[in-house]
């Protein structure tokens, strides 16, 4: 769950910038680590939609860490950075590491590129379930959140969401244009990388003296690792399940 | 800490442990509730597969001075089934979420039961008699031949095993959207509330096609929404008085003579933020989990991720009183964030009735690594004790532990990066009465007692 490698030191600045380049390296900043927080916070969101009704509480508490998230960056400055990215690789990469979380271990395990794009592009007729909707539209709009609110919020008015569905829909099908036929299998040949990469922003989190008191890097024992693996596990696996159903629909 | 007459701590000892022994515990096993009836007498547990375990008390050995009735089982039924919502193409969990009491008026025993959208009122009655010498039947149910029968007889009642009983009475469905997180039996013993995310509903014990709406905080727009009810509770002595809490750390006390709906609270309990404690996190972690009035109705208690906090009615601006469960965490909220441990909702209970005297002293709420928290309002002294089964000889008096937050660690403490966070006691009660209180692991009940001298 933690990277490996990184110095047990507590994160107070300059000293540790002095350090070796390893050590450069060890220590995110803050805007990465907000930024991964702010990744974070929408993978969970996306991995709400199960077949069980999402916590409502949780799923709140969660947007509002991303709308504070959103309102510092906004203040910073630094949230128009990522607006004005718009060329198709930055937004693409977003696309295929958050979708990369939502597949399912067997899907890996067979080596299936079966994507979500591939689905959408194939069998849109407004059939699908909110779950992929949901997954693609979110994963689009890591640049436009407030789609992402009424998305999840909307679970039961399908008819309210068809509206935002539709609109995140366009967006991805506009990125996608862009690229030729062939990309999209080369994208996926480089997913692994990605996937990885998300995965040690996610894990390299670490509190700093911003974010509460900080002692250094936080090792958890086993235990809980195999609590956020089966989470994913379990998630992927409904995640799964839903397909399944939809496809046999 | 001060116990009965005062001046003597109360040392807790281990008397029972009840559930599966191995480590591979099954979903439907998990314990999400825990109750003890007005007596103290049964104690009830719900679980993930929406059955209804209930223990019952033996009765007090006189022989055996030197302990209490220890807890058996004394029925189990399935009060709630899994179900499908087609419309959304959703499950609905059977899990049970709540488990409240009546207050006994006869022989039968009566509760309520809830799970996300259906609450139940169960009648558990013991059956030890049954009739025997029909005049038309045999004793195994099959009718006697009309010609056989030369003499007539009273049928008598005979003793039988004891059989218990357990039957629902009342069915109250279709009333909440968003999923029921507590209900709250009013103090006229007649009403109830039922609380969802957004919704609390008042209900007639009797009525279970209607019930009144008494609070929405659902917006309009729902890409609006930023806070949720999270528990609510009815005043203890005065029936148009409860309190619901929020997601966003605050407390409402309303009154339903005011209005038909409460959307207008009468008080805001709402403590300032820390500025210095300010983090990405604060709001998750002042989310209120649990609200209990106390027993007098003057103070109530609330638990957020990190503390517990007694407020007195009459103060809104803060609390009166702040204990800390597990500090230690504050500096590890990213990766509780992370692995959703954050969002684990703790409940928390305050000690029964004393004898003689009739007020809240001591509070008890759970943590993680099975620690489970105890704090003497009077004293100011906490203890922090562990459900395990490695102290299961029965009286073997619980060691206080310890967590080291950081530092050098000291012999038999456990450093905070050891500890289990897939080991979390959510559920605690305190016997109405008596110095025993129920503490549920994940799979387990333990039971412990005060060691009498």
């Amino acid at each position: 769950m933690f990277v490996r490698g990184l110095k047990r030191k507590c994160f107070d600045g300059e000293e540790d910038i002095e350090g070796t380049l390893a050590g450069i390296k060890a220590i995110p900043s803050y805007n990465l680590q907000r930024q991964s927080l702010l990744d974070m916070s929408l993978v969970k969101l996306q991995l709400c939609h199960m077949l069980v009704e999402p916590n409502l509480c949780r799923s709140v508490l969660i947007a509002n860490t991303v709308r504070q998230i959103q309102e510092e960056m906004t203040q910073d400055g630094t949230w128009q950075m990522i607006n004005t990215q718009t060329t198709g690789q930055a937004s693409l990469d977003r696309l295929v590491s958050t979708d990369i979380l939502c597949r399912s271990s067997r899907e890996q395990a067979e080596g299936k590129h079966v994507t979500s794009c591939g689905t959408f592009s194939k069998d849109f007729e407004g059939d699908q379930g909110q779950d992929i909707s949901e997954t693609m539209s979110t994963a689009s709009s890591v640049q436009t959140p407030r789609n992402l609110q009424s998305n999840v919020w909307e679970m039961e008015n399908p008819q309210e969401n068809k509206g935002n569905f539709q609109k995140s829909l366009d967006q991805i099908f506009e990125t996608l244009e862009n690229k030729s036929p062939n990309s999209v299998e080369d994208l996926f040949s480089e997913v692994d990388n990605s996937y990885y990469d998300l995965d040690s922003m996610l894990t390299g989190m670490i509190s700093n003296t911003k974010m509460g008191h900080c002692d250094g890097l936080e090792t958890f024992s086993s235990p809980t690792n195999t609590a956020s693996n089966s989470n994913c596990k379990s998630d992927l696996n409904e995640l799964d399940h839903i397909v399944e159903i939809l496809v046999e629909s | 800490f001060l116990g009965a007459g005062g001046g003597n701590d109360i040392q807790w000892c281990f008397s029972q442990v009840k559930g599966a022994v191995d480590d591979d515990v099954a979903e439907a096993d998990i314990i999400s509730t825990v109750e003890f009836n007005h007596s103290g007498e049964l104690l009830a547990t719900g679980d993930k597969g929406g059955r209804v375990v209930i223990f019952q008390q033996e009765q007090e050995n006189k022989t055996q001075s030197h302990s209490r009735g220890e807890y058996n089982v004394y029925s189990t039924f399935q009060s709630h089934e899994p179900e499908f919502d087609y419309l959304k193409s959703l499950e609905i969990e059977e899990k049970i979420n709540k488990i409240r009491w009546l207050p006994q008026k006869n022989a039968a025993q009566f509760l309520l039961s809830t799970n996300d959208k259906t609450i139940k009122l169960w009648k558990i009655s013991e059956r030890d008699k049954r009739p025997e010498g029909y005049n038309l039947k045999e004793e195994d149910g099959r009718y006697r031949d009309p010609t056989t029968v030369t003499t007539l007889r009273v049928p008598v009642f005979r003793p039988m095993d004891l059989m218990v009983e357990a039957s629902p009475r009342r069915i109250f469905a279709n009333a909440h959207t968003y999923h029921i997180n507590s209900i709250s039996i009013n103090s006229d013993y007649e009403t109830y509330l039922s609380a969802d995310d957004l919704r609390i509903n008042l209900w007639h014990l009797e009525i279970t096609d209607r019930s009144f709406n008494i609070v929405d905080i659902k917006p309009a727009n729902m890409e609006e929404l930023t806070e949720v009810i999270t528990a609510a509770e009815f005043h203890p002595n005065s029936c148009s008085t409860f309190v619901y809490s929020s997601s966003k750390g605050t407390i409402r006390l309303c009154d339903m003579r005011a209005a038909a709906l409460c959307d207008r609270h009468s008080k805001l309990f709402e403590e300032p933020e820390d500025p210095s404690n300010r983090s990405f996190f604060s709001e998750i972690i002042s989310s209120i989990s649990d609200v209990k009035f106390s027993h007098s109705g003057r103070y109530m208690m609330t638990r957020d991720y990190l503390s517990v906090k007694i407020w007195d009615l009459n103060m809104e601006n803060r609390p009166v009183e702040t204990y800390q469960v597990h500090e230690y965490l504050r500096s590890k909220l990213c990766s509780l964030y992370e692995n959703d441990c954050i969002f684990d909702k703790f409940e928390c209970c305050w000690n029964g009735l004393d004898r003689q005297v009739e007020f809240s002293v001591i509070v008890m709420t759970g943590s993680y690594n099975n620690f489970f928290r105890m704090f003497d309002r009077n004293s100011k002294r906490d203890v922090t004790l562990e459900a395990s089964r490695e102290n299961n000889k029965p009286r073997t008096v619980l060691k206080p532990r310890k967590v080291c937050a950081s530092g050098k660690r000291k012999k038999d403490e456990i450093s905070v990066d050891s500890l289990d966070f897939n080991k979390k006691i959510l559920h605690t009660a305190w016997h109405p009465k008596e110095n025993i209180i129920a503490v549920a692991t994940t799979n387990n009940l333990y039971i412990f007692q005060d060691k009498m001298n």
